[in-house]
């Protein structure tokens, strides 16, 4: 079984939309996050529950001492969580992220292998 | 009382805390010495107080008799003198005197310690229950047998290769000191859970006997709440959850011995009493953001104490359901998440959380299985139950899953 991370990608705009949600809209995507989350983990495939990245007090670091509010803002897009699930191939990581709820939001799923430490390639 | 029932009880009630007592006194590898001793000592109840009747205090003579058998061994076995008291020097008491304490409050204190020697990470946590079940809680080979399922054969070799294991790593019967506790405490709790399920869920028909597992359990749990440093969230929680599980303990099985599955359970015969009780040590468990297992499990069990129409009772559970497994998994809680997802969006999406879990060969995925697939689909239903029906092991088992087949046709 190898191991996938889910990065969370979310689009600047979709994002700035979702800061006007009702409480009710909150609390089923939280409920779609939940049952997602607890699909894989069901199936013992959740290697790390992972983090959530937050906005606020966020900085971009640059070269000569450049900092930056926010996350990295010359792309339209950032990054606001990660999971790490195990897999038996990328293809099989990929059909677990369609089921990702950031899909419904506008969001994408990237899904990246973990590079094991031995492996230089 | 009925004095033939009087030497029984006493030996429940009484022989773990001598046997513990005096082990903790001699060190882990003498535990079969403290258990012979312990058992001559009733067997001389037997025949004295056969012939000379019961003395007024039957536990302070059992004591005595321990006390002083102990001693005898200590004089008279050679290997035990040389052994035992030379370990006990090395350890710094300058004079050996062999003193046995058998005060309530060594009692405890020994059965702490030994519940910590007990469960120690290398022997398996089937040994560690079996031993725990002899040692700590003083039932025979026989009713440890009974419960578990298995032969006596198994258990003896099972708590010989424990006892084996033990001496040979030389464990301490100690409560470990406070950078320990908290991981060794892990492993304890792991094993007073699966004491308690092993009541709870045993397909033993031996009512009494499994009520007897469970309480032990409760108690256990207890002496870990009453002591400082072992008094942690997680414990509260487990003996929360214990709590809410128990007040269900009559409702779940019928007076004819068969099981009552939850959704047809009398709720007059669910236990108030401990339902209050798993609330209190409920509130207690939440405290410094510790978020264990026990604590979402006992959340289950609150809401299952509660009848249906509540809330969003089924709805809370998935979450629950969700948040355990995100925590660690356990193929039990996945087949309950499947359960709970069946109740809150149906048959057929659950069938397919039920199905992606392929817990082949697993008595409750096939039962499950069965039981959502009933009016969908109802000859892959009956496949199921089939399945289950081959890997049951009890008649109450068989039973319900019979009961099922029939409602089919």
């Amino acid at each position: 079984m190898k191991e996938f991370a889910l990065i969370f990608r979310m689009n600047g705009d979709a994002a700035a939309g979702a800061a006007d949600i009702t409480p009710a809209q909150m609390q089923e995507r939280m409920t779609y996050w939940n049952n997602w989350m607890g699909s894989i983990a069901a199936r013992d495939r959740l290697s790390s529950s992972g983090h959530r990245l937050g906005i606020r007090e966020s900085k971009t670091v640059a070269p000569g001492d450049v900092v930056t509010d926010g996350p990295y803002t010359e792309v339209k897009e950032f990054i606001n969580g990660f999971i790490i699930v195990k897999a038996q191939s990328v293809d099989e990581a990929v059909e677990m992220a369609k089921g990702c709820p950031i899909l419904f939001g506008g969001g994408k799923v990237e899904v990246r292998p973990l590079v094991a430490s031995d492996d230089n390639k | 009382m009925d004095e033939r029932q009087l030497i029984p009880d006493l030996y429940r009630k009484e022989y773990g805390k001598m046997v513990t007592v005096l082990c903790s006194r001699f060190g882990i590898a003498y535990m079969d010495i403290a258990e012979d001793i312990v058992s001559d000592t009733f067997l001389s109840a037997a025949e004295t107080w056969g012939l000379k009747g019961v003395p007024s205090n039957p536990v302070s003579w059992l004591y005595a008799v321990a006390r002083n058998n102990a001693l005898n061994s200590l004089k008279h076995d050679r290997v035990f003198q040389r052994q035992v008291k030379k370990e006990l020097t090395m350890e710094g008491e300058k004079s050996f005197e062999m003193e046995i304490d058998l005060s309530p409050k060594n009692i405890t204190d020994s059965q702490l310690q030994m519940m910590f020697a007990i469960c120690h990470p290398s022997i398996p946590v089937e040994a560690q229950v079996s031993l725990a079940l002899r040692v700590l809680c003083g039932f025979s080979i026989d009713e440890i047998a009974q419960a578990l399922l298995t032969t006596k054969s198994n258990i003896n070799k099972r708590l010989f290769r424990a006892k084996e294991k033990l001496r040979l790593e030389g464990v301490k019967i100690v409560v470990p000191d406070s950078r320990e506790v908290s991981v060794r405490l892990d492993t304890v709790l792991v094993c007073l859970y699966l004491l308690f399920n092993e009541g709870y869920y045993s397909a033993s028909q031996d009512k009494v006997l499994r009520r007897d597992f469970c309480l032990e359990a409760m108690r256990l749990t207890y002496l870990l709440i009453e002591n400082a440093s072992t008094s942690m969230p997680r414990v509260h929680a487990l003996m929360a959850l214990m709590c809410f599980q128990a007040s269900r303990f009559d409702a779940r099985v019928n007076d004819n011995g068969e099981l009552v599955l939850y959704e047809d359970q009398d709720i007059r015969r669910w236990d108030e009493e401990l339902i209050q009780r798993g609330n209190d040590f409920f509130i207690r468990a939440i405290r410094d953001g510790d978020v264990s297992k026990y604590h979402l499990e006992a959340a289950i069990a609150w809401w299952h104490s509660h009848p249906a129409e509540e809330g969003e009772k089924w709805e809370n559970i998935l979450r629950l359901y969700n948040q355990r497994l995100i925590l660690e998994y356990s193929p039990v809680a996945a087949l309950n998440r499947a359960y709970a997802f069946y109740r809150v969006y149906g048959r057929e999406q659950a069938i397919a959380e039920a199905e992606a879990l392929q817990l082949y060969g697993n008595l409750f995925y096939h039962s499950l299985l069965g039981e959502l697939y009933t009016g969908v689909d109802n000859e892959q239903a009956g496949r199921h139950f089939m399945q289950a029906l081959d890997l049951a092991g009890s008649d109450a088992e068989r039973a319900v899953l019979e009961k099922k087949l029939e409602g089919l046709k």
